[in-house]
């Protein structure tokens, strides 16, 4: 389904409200049409652009940019190896051409059986377990040729659906709660702020004078 | 030394100018009134030259003499630093560093050095890494020859590139619209026409996509770049990635001549070049104008000049015989003409014959066409405008304001059309001003326009109620609501001094009294008050100003005064004659029984359809004068071919009164001639002799006898003033003797345009064009002339002009009746009007003739959106496509003006000619 | 190998690593958690900032600014102020912020909450690196307790201070950690660095309203210097760098992971070979280069081993301690080749507006990848170094520039280390038209 489900759009909207600006909400929807429908569709740009205010072009420029966000579909699960400085010493290249052999597809393309969809990825700062790779953005490592084949056969019989959600879930966690502080207030509490900041700096600065004064006078 | 935020927020967005690019400019010098130095001193290559504080050191340099190179740095956009051609060696803390010399504002003292080591070294590096993606496909690409990537490198450039690799490709152009082609292969990432898409045009369809070198400007899939100002990215573009389709392999740069010239597409004027290749007209480019428009053009005005080739030009005479219009010689048609003309006028005088139309015609043609109206056929039924404007009079005589005085005024109260729609480069100027210093603009319309969401408030009113409205706005009633309140203090606040007045009519479905009344009341009620009259049509100003409407003559004079025509024309017409109006009911009823029509299409043109039929039905002697055919055709008589724009030369006037040049680069097809010319000849073979072998004949007739163009010789206007376009009258006297308009702080001559603003202008007139092609110069540094209010008539000046005196009366406000919809109709820019329809690049592009209400409307009906339902009206019944647009108010519906296809039915098949408003009912079709 | 070093200095903000459970809200609680922010909330918010200042906390994000200096720097009397955290971790083989994320979130919140109270934000929003799922989720899931707890909202800890935190995923472009690129990131935007200068958001930011970037180490490091002082903090390290910090360890090392350690006490030897630390280079090889903060970074090389590790010293010695990740190569490694794929990620991540860096990463990438694969020529060499020269000026350290950000400089120096060192090996590739090493070794 491309638009926004119920639930989702009233995600949207408290979204959309925990920023100063509409547009800033833009990539965290795009998340979330993400996570929804797997991939990016038009259809979503299309409502994150009016939800936003911004023109569809826009949207699509801006998400663009981000490596994350497909705007053509994928694959069940999105397999990023990391081929990058620290995975590259430890077999990260090789890794990526035993996956390209195992898998059947070259990094950017998906599986026949629409299952399975290979990238090259940089760095996912998870060196420490070189060579690595991410499922949806869930962490394996370190991952020779066998234990990599181990994880494709697990994925497949799909035991491990709990770890690995579907392709665009983030974070299972939703924020619930919009802003506690409308900006009225932040703005009334912090000008008060500033005030009694600055009536500290210039008391200070009259100490500061009175001691001054008292040392040249003696 | 501050720099402006880079990301643009509409407070702090640098404000841009031509050669006074104030970008980078941090407001606060702009803003800190006589404390800020007027002169800085900043040493460029060891050489002291002085710059404006906080301008931006590529500007100060070109004044300077010293040529930065740059790509992505545009004087009429906000800079971004990327392309990093423009990188010069700034002092700072810690010694000499490369620096984009677009993004750093001047500052006294600042040492730049732009032509050490090191400053070329990053330029050939830039370059050179430019070429890397950039395909060299030279020869087959449309921007060879006028290439600033060509230019650059061959300038600057390192020569050979040491690129070996396998470039990156995209597959071959992509239309992102059914104008603009894009190459995606050759785009140098400079963010010019994305950034003039979001900044200036407010249209962002065209954007970034994807990262790094794999970085394409694309639009969303299935939406186009639908926008009416897409050519200004072509215009822009400093490699051949944006091409127009009209363009596209027509020609070569080094082929073109060119010679500058005005838009006369609307009535706003704008500043361009025609250029031309085997004497065909192949592109129109926007000259940068100051005053105007800023370098830019809507794609009309762009592209129109298609209309000129169109099959269906008009070519030969043509005499209406056993129903058809056949071919005939010019000398058959005049006598044809004269011959019948005079039997006119034996039998029923001067009075049952009319004049209608002139916007199409230049200033000259105009002039010489009044002088065979009034004092050779001796009718005053003259009327330029087709009772969708605004009285000749009050035109001519409320206080000017200029488009300059518009956007900087103090509040701007806009009453009129979508300028979006009919003036569209006013549209951008305004937008401009809002984006750039908060223009505060006040828009008083019946429905949501381009300008809605840009202004500070856009106040709706009813057809019928305008004045009840301007009331509440002058406070002379409550006001209806704190928003108009909030703007009446605005407005009123010192007698309404910094005030300008946008003032034109919203709609032909209402009759002009209102806005004349309006009109009269702001007059009044605000005497600091000035007026920026928003007309429809290419010169209907100038027109004006010729004296084609009844009881005017040329320069501004009224006919009673007659002055010194009375003598010099040998008589004039007794009294006034009849406005368009007047001219077709007259015709109707047998009054008036022969009728010119200059350019006119009262058929699709006057506001009430089958008033025009009726006329021209009824009218035995129908002769047209006109370079194209159009629904009127029909009812013609005998036609007499005119040339188009580009095939004749002489002079313009805009809507605030401008005067500028039209420039001649081709000749008229076939057998058309001049306006002027046919006006000559006609005069001749009714046995009179206007006076005039040559428009410089009718220059020096009118600098004598019309006081408005005093000092308007042909030397003036082969000089600067001309070239540059003068408000009329002229003021004060130039420092050769002549009177003109002469700029303060003009340093004499023009200066150097940058290739770069404009590239494919430049390119021309550095290869040297044909003498006759013109020089073509940016007008923009001059202009900073004090723009506002005109010099009163003093010892130097002209007579008196006409004022125009504002009628007592207010007209009734029509009672609502609630069963009904009042009924907007506006001309769009894409419509069935001629230019549009000639032009194959354009026509296709016409809005749905479709009527547009209110959600609500279309619920109370019980019909979806897009079903066509029974509209009924006064004149008649029609079915049209219903269409929900929020943007209608309740109570109201719009409609074109002039339909797309000259058989479907527009607006004026509803509207009864001089009735206040126009109320249509809508039924569903099973209920009708 | 040398002995370890021998005093043992306080786990500052890894201190709560050793439990399993050290994400959770329970965790937290038992181990001090939010203590710091108490007391925060109980000094005046200047003398919060003074504590900071006093720590001389270098930011540890990469440019390691003074965090306190930074702080001053925003304009007063202005009320809107954003606080906006760096958790865009993406400079290759840097993974300490993800740990800290995922693995101790609640201390980063109360970090957050120190420093608006600080500076006096009116809102805070942290970035986090789309990648990071299990951390966003774990940061979210924390966020709902802190608000429950009343450790952010409204009124915190009753002490009339408010704060929001609104956690902002981004989406995957390494550039939107540069702090410019990052604020357009958050508005919405494509990731373009803003020009410098202004050269701090402070006094333009977010939306144009002064703003303060800092990092997520850096954050975290907050509730232990208000918990112990600032000056328990600077009596720790030595000059400018001071108290403890975390370097991520990676490449051929046998214990590759995140340490803290104490700052300029350490030398990047002890880290490599501390048996508790790296545990030595693998197979007891010998080190043939090593990245030293980040691969922005000139390389370092054995003679530098016993360099500790001090922000100044590592500057003076022509590289950077940046984002505190170390990468060792060993003797077997192809130096063409780890030079050619850093060239190759600058290459992927180059946001594309300065030519320069947009074209010249390419180019770089292109010929390097040529030498790599056995199609070199000679003269790629000085093609090379020149390329490079005209993105990054003379080559230096600092590195000059001839673009908008300092991607464009970070492209050079691994490239330019590996083939002003080891030029040799460049030419071997050449002269036998394929890679010298074995391919399993490489
Ligand atoms: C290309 C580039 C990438 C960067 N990436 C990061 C990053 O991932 N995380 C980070 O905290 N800082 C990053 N920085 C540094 C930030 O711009 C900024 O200096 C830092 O977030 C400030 O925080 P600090 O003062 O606490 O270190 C990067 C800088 C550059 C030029
Ligand atoms: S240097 Fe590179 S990454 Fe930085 S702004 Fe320029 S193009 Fe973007
Ligand atoms: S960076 Fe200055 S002109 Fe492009």
């Amino acid at each position: 389904m491309a638009r926004f489900s119920p639930e989702n759009l009233a995600h949207a909207r408290l979204l959309l409200s925990l920023y100063p600006e509409p547009r800033s909400a833009l990539l965290p929807l795009c998340h979330l049409a993400q996570a929804q429908d797997g991939w990016l569709t038009p259809e979503a740009m299309e409502q994150v652009a009016e939800l936003v205010g911004v023109t569809p072009a826009e949207v699509l420029g801006t998400a663009s940019f981000y490596d994350m966000l497909h705007t053509s579909p994928v694959g069940t699960y999105l397999i990023g190896v990391c081929t990058n400085l620290a995975c590259l010493l430890a077999g990260g290249e090789e890794l990526l051409r035993h996956a390209e052999r195992s898998l059947g597809v070259a990094p950017g393309a998906t599986t026949e059986d629409g299952m399975f969809t290979l990238e090259e990825v940089e760095c996912v700062a998870a060196c420490d377990r070189a060579p690595c790779a991410a499922v949806n953005w869930r962490y394996f490592g370190p991952l020779g040729p066998d234990a990599f084949d181990e994880l494709v056969g697990q994925l497949r019989a799909g035991a491990l659906a709990a770890e690995v959600p579907a392709h665009g879930v983030l974070s299972r966690v939703r924020r619930r709660r919009g802003l506690a502080t409308t900006t009225e207030e932040v703005a009334a509490e912090r000008r008060a702020a500033d005030e009694e900041r600055a009536a500290r700096a210039s008391a200070k600065a009259a100490e500061a004078q009175g001691s001054g004064d008292g040392g040249s006078r003696s | 030394m501050t720099t402006p935020s880079p990301s643009p927020s509409p407070s702090g967005a640098a404000e841009v100018g031509g050669g006074a690019a104030q970008a980078g400019a941090s407001g606060a010098a702009a803003g800190d009134s006589g404390a800020a130095p007027q002169e800085v001193t900043i040493t460029l290559d060891g050489r002291e030259v002085a710059a404006r504080p906080g301008e931006l050191l590529i500007a100060a340099a070109e004044r300077a003499g010293v040529y930065i190179p740059r790509f992505c740095y545009h004087p009429r956009m906000r800079q971004v630093g990327m392309c990093r051609m423009c990188l010069v060696e700034v002092k700072g803390p810690r010694g000499f560093s490369l620096q984009p010399a677009c993004f750093q504002p001047v500052a006294n003292g600042m040492e730049v050095r732009t032509e050490s080591p090191a400053v070329k070294k990053a330029q050939d590096g830039v370059l050179e890494f430019l070429l890397v993606n950039h395909p060299l496909d030279c020869p087959v690409c449309d921007k060879g020859g006028e290439c600033p990537l060509q230019d650059q490198t061959l300038t600057f450039g390192p020569g050979e590139t040491r690129f070996v690799e396998e470039k990156r490709h995209w597959s071959k152009p992509i239309p992102v619209s059914s104008l603009v082609e894009l190459d995606r292969e050759r785009c140098i990432q400079c963010d010019r026409c994305t950034r003039f898409a979001k900044e200036v045009a407010g249209d962002p369809f065209i954007t970034f996509q994807g990262r790094g070198d794999h970085t394409e400007v694309n639009t969303f899939p299935d939406r186009p770049f639908a926008s009416y100002f897409s050519g200004n990215t072509v215009q822009i573009c400093p490699v051949g990635a944006l091409t127009a389709s009209a363009y596209r392999f027509k020609a070569r740069p080094w082929d073109l001549e060119q010679v500058e010239s005005t838009c006369t597409t609307c009535a706003l004027g704008c500043r361009m070049v025609v250029q031309s290749s085997s004497g065909e007209v192949v592109r129109h480019l926007g000259v940068d104008d100051e005053a105007v428009n800023h370098s830019w053009l809507c794609d009309k005005g762009r592209f129109a000049f298609e209309a000129s080739t169109a099959p269906s030009r008009r070519t030969h005479p043509l005499l209406r015989s056993d129903a058809r219009l056949r071919p005939v010689s010019w000398q058959v048609a005049l006598s044809e003409v004269a011959g019948r003309l005079r039997a006119v006028l034996a039998t029923d005088g001067p009075g049952a014959v009319g004049v209608l139309g002139g916007a199409r015609l230049t200033n000259e043609d105009a002039y010489a066409w009044a002088k065979l109206a009034k004092a050779v056929i001796g009718t005053d039924s003259v009327d330029a405008q087709l009772d969708d404007g605004l009285p000749a009079e009050l035109v001519a005589g409320l206080p000017p304001a200029t488009i300059a005085d518009a956007c900087a005024a103090k509040v701007l109260l806009f009453l009129g059309p979508d300028p979006r729609e009919e003036l569209p480069v006013l549209f951008l100027r305004l937008r401009g001003a809002v984006r750039d210093h908060g223009l505060d603009l006040v828009e008083l319309s019946p429905v949501d326009t381009s300008l809605t969401d840009l202004a500070r408030a856009s106040l709706r009113y009813r057809p019928g109620q305008l004045v009840d409205l301007v009331r509440q706005l002058l406070g002379s009633l409550p006001p209806a609501n704190p928003a108009v309140a909030a703007a009446r203090d605005r407005l009123v606040a010192g007698g309404g001094e910094g005030v300008v007045v946008a003032l034109g009519r919203s709609s032909i479905a209402e009759s002009e009294e209102q806005t004349v009344a309006a009109a009269g009341l702001l007059r009044r009620m605000l005497p600091g008050a000035t007026f920026l009259p928003l007309l429809r049509r290419g010169n209907v100003r100038g027109a004006l100003d010729a004296g084609l409407a009844p009881g005017l003559l040329p320069g501004r004079q009224r006919l009673a005064d007659g002055g010194a025509f009375a003598t010099a024309w040998g008589g004039l017409p007794g009294a006034p004659g009849r406005g368009a109006r007047a001219l077709l009911e007259a015709a109707a009823t047998g009054q008036v029984r022969a009728l010119f029509l200059l350019g006119a299409d009262p058929l699709s043109d006057f506001p009430d359809r089958s008033l025009a039929r009726r006329a021209l039905e009824a009218v035995e002697l129908v002769v047209s004068v006109e370079a194209h055919p159009n629904a009127s055709s029909e009812h013609v008589d005998v036609v007499l071919p005119a040339a188009a724009p580009s095939e004749r030369a002489g002079t313009t006037t805009n809507c605030e009164g401008r005067l500028s040049p039209v420039g001649q680069k081709v000749v008229a097809p076939g057998l058309a001639w001049p306006d002027w010319a046919i006006a000559v000849e006609l005069a001749a073979a009714l046995g009179a002799d206007l006076g005039f072998a040559s428009p410089a004949d009718i220059v020096a007739e009118r600098a004598r006898l019309a006081p408005l163009f005093a000092g308007v010789t042909s030397a003036v206007l082969a000089g600067t003033v001309g070239r540059m376009g003068a408000l009329l009258p002229l003021r004060g006297r130039g420092p050769d003797g002549e009177l003109g308009e002469w700029p303060a702080g003009a340093t004499g001559g023009l200066e150097r345009l940058d290739p770069m603003a404009v590239p494919g202008i430049a390119s021309v007139e550095s290869q040297g064009a044909p003498s006759e092609a013109g020089v073509v110069r940016a007008a923009g540094p001059v202009v900073a002339a004090p723009v506002g209010g005109r010099m009163a008539a003093g010892d130097d000046g002209p007579a008196a002009l006409l004022s125009w005196e504002p009628p007592e009366a207010l007209p009734a406000t029509p009672p609502v009746d609630a069963y009904s919809l009042r009924l907007v109709a506006a001309r769009r820019c894409y419509d069935g009007g001629t230019a549009v329809q000639a032009s194959p690049s354009l026509a296709a592009l016409a809005a749905s003739p479709a009527l547009r209400a209110h959600p609500s409307e279309l619920e109370r009906l019980g019909v979806a959106s897009g079903t066509k339902v029974a509209v009924r009206a006064a004149p008649g019944r029609l079915e049209l496509v219903l269409e929900a647009d929020a943007g209608v108010p309740k109570g109201v519906a719009v409609l074109g003006a002039v339909p797309p296809a000259a058989d479907a039915p527009g607006a004026s098949a509803l509207v009864r000619a001089g009735d206040p408003v126009t109320e249509i009912r809508l039924e569903t079709l099973e209920a009708g | 190998m040398s002995a370890p070093s021998t005093s043992s200095p306080p786990a500052i903000v890894t201190g709560r690593l050793g439990y399993p459970d050290s994400h959770t809200f329970e965790r937290f609680l038992a181990t001090g958690g939010y203590e710091g922010l108490r007391k925060a909330l109980r000094l005046h918010p200047e003398d919060v900032a003074a504590e900071v200042s006093a720590s001389n906390l270098l930011g540890r994000g990469g440019a390691g600014f003074e965090t306190g200096r930074k702080w001053s720097l925003l304009p007063a009397g202005k009320p809107v102020r954003y606080l906006v955290v760096n958790g865009d971790e993406s400079e290759p083989a840097t993974f300490k912020d993800h740990m800290l994320i995922e693995r101790d979130p609640h201390q980063l919140l109360e970090g957050i909450v120190i420093a608006a109270y600080a500076i006096g934000a009116a809102q805070a929003f942290l970035y986090i690196r789309g990648e990071f799922a299990l951390g966003l989720e774990r940061v979210e899931q924390a966020l709902e307790e802190a608000y429950a707890y009343g450790a952010v909202g409204r009124d915190i800890f009753g002490s009339g201070f408010s704060l929001d935190i609104v956690v902002h995923p981004g989406a995957g472009a390494y550039i939107c950690g540069e702090e410019t690129a990052l604020l357009e990131s958050l508005e919405g935007k494509r990731g373009f660095p803003r020009i410098k200068p202004p050269y701090f958001p402070a006094a333009i930011g977010l939306y144009g309203e002064p703003t303060i970037v800092n990092n997520v180490e850096t954050m975290s490091n907050l509730p232990w210097i208000v918990t112990h002082g600032g000056a328990a903090f600077a009596a720790l390290g030595q000059g400018r760098s001071t108290g403890t910090r975390i370097f991520a360890l990676s490449g051929h090392v046998r214990r590759p992971g995140n340490y803290e350690v104490e700052m300029a006490k350490t030398t990047f030897r002890e880290l490599i070979e501390a048996e508790h630390l790296g545990g030595g280079v693998r197979e007891g090889r010998a080190v043939k280069a090593f990245v030293p903060g980040g691969v922005s970074s000139p390389w370092f090389f054995p003679e530098q081993l016993d360099m500790p590790l001090d922000q100044d010293e590592v500057g003076k010695a022509g590289a950077m301690l940046g984002s505190g990740a170390i990468t060792v190569m060993d003797d077997t490694t192809c130096v063409v080749r780890a030079s050619w794929r850093i060239v190759k990620f600058f290459w992927r991540e180059s946001c594309g507006q300065c030519t320069p860096c947009r074209e010249g990463s390419g180019w770089l990438e292109k010929v390097m990848h040529r030498i790599e694969t056995g199609g070199g020529r000679e003269e790629d060499l000085d093609l090379l170094l020149d390329v490079a020269d005209n993105i990054s000026p003379g080559l230096s350290w600092p590195p000059a520039q001839t673009t908008i950000c300092v991607l464009g400089p970070s492209i050079p120096p691994s490239v330019c280390s590996a083939l002003s060192r080891y030029r040799d090996e460049f030419l071997t590739h050449v002269k036998e038209g394929r890679c010298p090493f074995p391919e399993e070794a490489r």
